[in-house]
This record gives C-alpha cells, sequence and structure tokens, in this order.
C-alpha cells in the first residue's frame, strides 16, 4: 500500500498522513469523554504515553507481536483510565480539569524516572511496524464504532450527561457508570494511539506525551466541534497540517498558530462541526429551493 | 393500595430544617396535589422521592418497597418519573432523541450488542423510536421532532418535558409546577393533559403547582406544606375551607 501511495505522494506527505491517523484516534478518544459526556479531561496525553510505554516495552523487552503490544497498551491506558475515572469523575468541571492536568504531570514524571523505561533518554529501537494501511484501517473501524454508540441508547444517555446529569439520572440513566464508561474508552483509543506513534516514531520520550499535547488533541476537539466525529476528524486533520503549513512563516509559526484558534472560536463558538447536522443542512437548502 | 408512603420525613441543610417530619400515602390512581408557599419544601419532598437527596430521617416506600436510600437512576428504574420545576431538557439533543433518553431506564440491550448492531438491539431501537414518536404525537410535538429542544417555546418544553418522563413508562408521575409560566388557554390544555395521561397510561400523580384553579380541579387528595410542615391534608373543599390554610397559603378575603 505504501509502496503504490508513494508513486502518487511523496514520503513527507505520507508521513503527514499517518500523523493525522493517529491524531484522529487521540481526537475521537478525547471527544468521547469531553465532546460528547461533557467532562473536561486535560490529561490525555498522559493515556498516550502509557499505551506508548506499554506496547514499546512489550515488543523490546517481551518481544510479543505487534498485535498483542498494540492491544495491551490499550488495555493498560484503559485500565489506568478505569482507576482513575471511578474516584475523579464525581468532580465536575474546573475540579476534574484540575485533577486531569495532575494526573498528566504525575505520568509523565513517573516516565521520567522509571528505568525500564529508560528515563529521560525514553525508549528507542522500536521496530517501525506502524504503517499508513494500519492506521486508516484502524481509524476506519473506530469511527464505525464509534459512530455506532453515539445513536445507540448509550450514545443518547452519554450526551444526556453533558446537557443535564440530573435529568439523565432522573431517566435511569447510572450517570458514574455511564462516565468512567466514556472515560475508560476515551483512554483505551488515547493507549492504542500511543502504540501506533511509539512504533512509527521508533523512539519516544516523556517530553512526547507533556501538557501541550494534551492541550493540542483538546483543540482538535474544540476547534472541530464538542460532541461531533466528523468534527474531531477534521480538528485532527487541521491541527496537524497547520503546523506544517505554516513552516513558511518560521519562528512566528505558534504565533500564527495561536491566532488561528483564537479568530475560528470567535466566529465558530462552537466549533467548525458543532451543532452542525444533516438535517439542518437539508433545510436550509428546502429554504432556499423556495 | 398505597403506591408512595412517606414515613417522617426530615430533610436538613445545615442548620435549615427544610422538612420535618412530613408523612403522606398517596393511593394509586389518585392526582395528590401538594401545594404551600415558596420554602415551604414541595421540591425539596420531590429531590426525596425521586433520590436526589437522602432524607435525614424518615423512610419512603414504593409499592412496599423501601427506596430511603435508592439511588436516583434505580428510583426511576422502578417506575418514577418526574419533570422539573426548572425545566431540564437536554436542550442541545434533538426533541425525539429527549423522549428516546426518556426511555433509557427500561430499555435493556447491552453496550456491545448496541456496537455490533445485533438483532436485539435494533429491535428495542425500533420499539423505542415508535413509542416515543407516539408520545409526541400524544403531546403534540412530534412535527417539530428533529428540532433542537431549547429551541421550543415554553410551553412545548413542558410538554415535552411530561413525554420524556412517560417514555420510562412509570406508575407513579411526579410534575414540578408543570403551568408555571403558562397562559390560561395553556393551562386548560395541560389540564386535559394530565386527566388524558392518567387515564390512558393508568398513572398516579403527585403534583406540585400554585395555580389554585388548576390544583382545585384535578387532584383528589391535596396536602399543605408551609415551613416544611404538612398543616392540613384533604380534598379540594376541604383545604380551602380549612383555616390554617387559608391563613398561611391562600390568604383572607377582606
Amino acid at each position: 500500500m505504501e509502496g503504490f501511495l508513494l508513486q502518487f505522494i511523496d514520503a513527507y506527505y505520507l508521513r503527514i498522513l499517518v500523523i493525522i491517523g493517529i491524531n484522529i484516534i487521540l481526537a475521537l478518544g478525547l471527544n468521547l469523554i469531553t465532546g460528547v459526556t461533557g467532562q473536561l479531561s486535560m490529561g490525555h496525553a498522559g493515556f498516550m504515553s502509557i499505551g506508548a510505554y506499554t506496547a514499546a516495552i512489550l515488543t523490546l523487552q517481551f518481544g510479543l507481536s505487534f498485535g498483542i503490544a498494540l492491544l495491551g497498551g490499550a488495555v493498560m491506558a484503559g485500565l489506568f483510565g478505569f482507576l482513575i475515572g471511578i474516584p475523579t469523575l464525581r468532580l465536575e468541571g474546573d475540579y476534574l480539569a484540575m485533577v486531569t492536568i495532575g494526573f498528566g504531570e504525575i505520568i509523565r514524571v513517573f516516565f521520567l524516572n522509571f528505568e525500564l523505561g529508560g528515563k529521560a533518554t525514553g525508549l528507542y529501537g522500536m521496530t517501525k511496524y506502524t504503517t499508513f494501511t494500519t492506521v486508516w484501517i484502524l481509524v476506519i473501524i473506530i469511527v464505525l464504532l464509534n459512530a455506532k454508540l453515539l445513536k445507540s441508547r448509550h450514545g443518547r444517555a452519554l450526551y444526556a450527561i453533558r446537557e443535564n446529569e440530573i435529568a439523565a439520572e432522573a431517566a435511569g440513566v447510572n450517570t458514574t457508570l455511564m462516565k468512567v464508561l466514556a472515560f475508560t474508552i476515551g483512554a483505551f483509543l488515547a493507549g492504542l494511539a500511543g502504540g501506533l506513534y511509539a512504533h512509527y516514531m521508533g523512539y519516544i520520550a516523556p517530553k512526547d506525551f507533556a501538557f501541550m499535547k494534551s492541550i493540542e488533541i483538546l483543540n482538535m476537539v474544540v476547534l472541530g466541534g464538542m460532541g461531533s466525529i466528523p468534527g474531531s476528524i477534521l480538528g485532527a486533520f487541521i491541527l496537524t497540517i497547520a503546523p506544517e503549513m505554516l513552516r513558511i512563516v518560521d519562528e512566528y509559526r505558534l504565533l500564527f498558530y495561536g491566532a488561528l484558534l483564537v479568530i475560528l472560536m470567535i466566529f465558530r463558538p462552537n466549533g467548525l462541526l458543532g451543532n452542525v447536522r444533516i438535517y439542518d443542512l437539508k433545510k436550509r437548502f428546502r429554504k432556499k429551493e423556495v | 393500595m398505597a403506591v408512595l408512603k412517606l414515613e417522617g420525613i426530615t430533610q436538613e441543610f445545615g442548620g435549615l430544617r427544610a422538612l420535618d417530619s412530613v408523612s403522606l400515602e398517596v393511593e394509586a390512581g389518585n392526582i395528590f396535589g401538594i401545594i404551600g408557599p415558596n420554602g415551604a419544601g414541595k421540591t425539596t419532598l420531590f429531590n426525596i422521592i425521586t433520590g436526589i437527596y437522602t432524607p435525614t430521617e424518615g423512610n419512603l416506600f414504593f409499592k412496599d418497597e423501601m427506596i430511603t436510600n435508592t439511588s436516583a437512576y434505580n428510583i426511576a428504574r422502578l417506575g418514577v418519573g418526574r419533570t422539573f420545576q426548572n425545566i431540564r431538557l437536554f436542550g442541545k439533543l434533538s426533541v425525539l432523541d429527549n423522549v428516546k433518553v426518556g426511555s433509557y431506564g427500561i430499555t435493556s440491550s447491552s453496550f456491545f450488542s448496541n456496537l455490533l448492531g445485533l438483532p436485539k438491539a435494533k429491535r428495542e431501537e425500533k420499539l423505542v423510536t415508535e413509542k416515543s414518536l407516539e408520545l409526541l404525537e400524544l403531546v403534540g410535538l412530534v412535527e417539530v421532532r428533529h428540532e433542537y429542544a431549547d429551541s421550543l417555546a415554553y410551553g412545548d418544553q413542558r410538554r415535552l418535558e411530561i413525554a420524556r418522563a412517560l417514555a420510562l413508562e412509570p406508575s407513579l408521575l411526579l410534575l414540578d409546577e408543570p403551568a408555571a409560566g403558562m397562559n390560561s388557554s395553556e393551562k386548560l390544555e395541560l389540564m386535559e393533559l394530565i386527566n388524558g395521561i392518567k387515564e390512558q397510561f393508568d398513572l398516579t400523580i403527585l403534583l406540585v403547582e400554585h395555580d389554585m384553579n388548576l390544583v382545585m380541579n384535578i387532584c383528589d387528595l391535596i396536602a399543605v406544606l408551609d415551613y416544611g410542615k404538612k398543616i392540613a391534608e384533604g380534598n379540594p373543599v376541604e383545604v380551602k375551607s380549612d383555616e390554617k390554610v387559608i391563613m398561611s397559603y391562600l390568604g383572607v378575603e377582606i
């Protein structure tokens, strides 16, 4: 597949497409927690690093196959999501944001001092198993399952928690359980993305998963539109490509990046595809016809 | 049979005694009204019955089952539906989805059967959609089913809350000031709706309301709260002529 694609685009673009795919998985995971369920989580890179380190150690030290290592990383991250979710999801809004920032930092500092993870140097020498094909097949599967979930009774319950927790409870939704569920799935997906990342770069270090990475993922979700699957995909696209495009302005790159975010939020406060439904588009179209 | 029984319910918030050993029995098939001045503890009582608060003292029973410490979502699943005084719709969900969420407590298809689209999940989803549409038909909102709930007019939002509560197929329905903010023709329609759903769904209804006309017209029994205490109980005629009620709530004609 890669060989075939390389006939049309050069390796640089192929590389960006792979990173976009990984970022889509990250954004969709966080979208489930923050966009759909409304629980502001700011430590998503922490779950990503758990998946990355677990998967890398499983292939490097234990010589396990890539598939099993990926799954191992995702399950480990999901487990941490579950364990952290139980006590913290009783908190709301700002408090939850604080706790998840703290969690992200704890994980980062843990890996800085983790012997088996190479401390500050990180881990290197992973075989680059991750390909364009693996990433995008996974993206497609995740998008389909995610869409299925959001249309089901469980997905509606998650949206209901975001909209009004007390009313959701009055409809028979076990809100604590559903929040922990969203958190666990989101962490699982972050872990999966981490494993893919580790085996694409061949090198990981704690600084790859710092607070700014969590913010970047959150930006993708907010920019794309909270709770929208196409929104998260678009957000991941734009925010992966933007820094690359802005290379032309060199050291002003981050300034432009910041300005872009500010402008978009002023004109589309709900995100690019937030609260955009096919139904509304159809209605607008019909009105124009008349 | 008493659908709902409250025994000496006391609720304290810090030093404030919002409810002071209130006892009530609501018989099946009745429309039971709770009235009283602002701050009398009416909504607190609703929040205790629906499990949002656990009372400081006293016990409550739903169909002879003790639910004093039962969590809110479990009480809902037992068949206690409610609406809210300050409307609590899922604003950025469609009108139809609001009602569909309402049926969460009585549906059972598992997470994985939904994810994989197994027949059981599909059947249940279809049933939920059909039933939700019927309920929207009943409250007259079927035309706006695709609109966001927060874009509805105020009276429509109140009726959507009722439809959502009915989706739970409750045997006891709690209405917290359903007529608040409605004009007199809307109130008449609401009275018809409440009487209609009571017959159609075989409901027992507990109702908090300030509109005396509505309360006196549709309630079989009324309890009057004042400063957290039950000061009177009886049928509308008895309550209307009760001196304590006139003093504390209805007011004296001079």
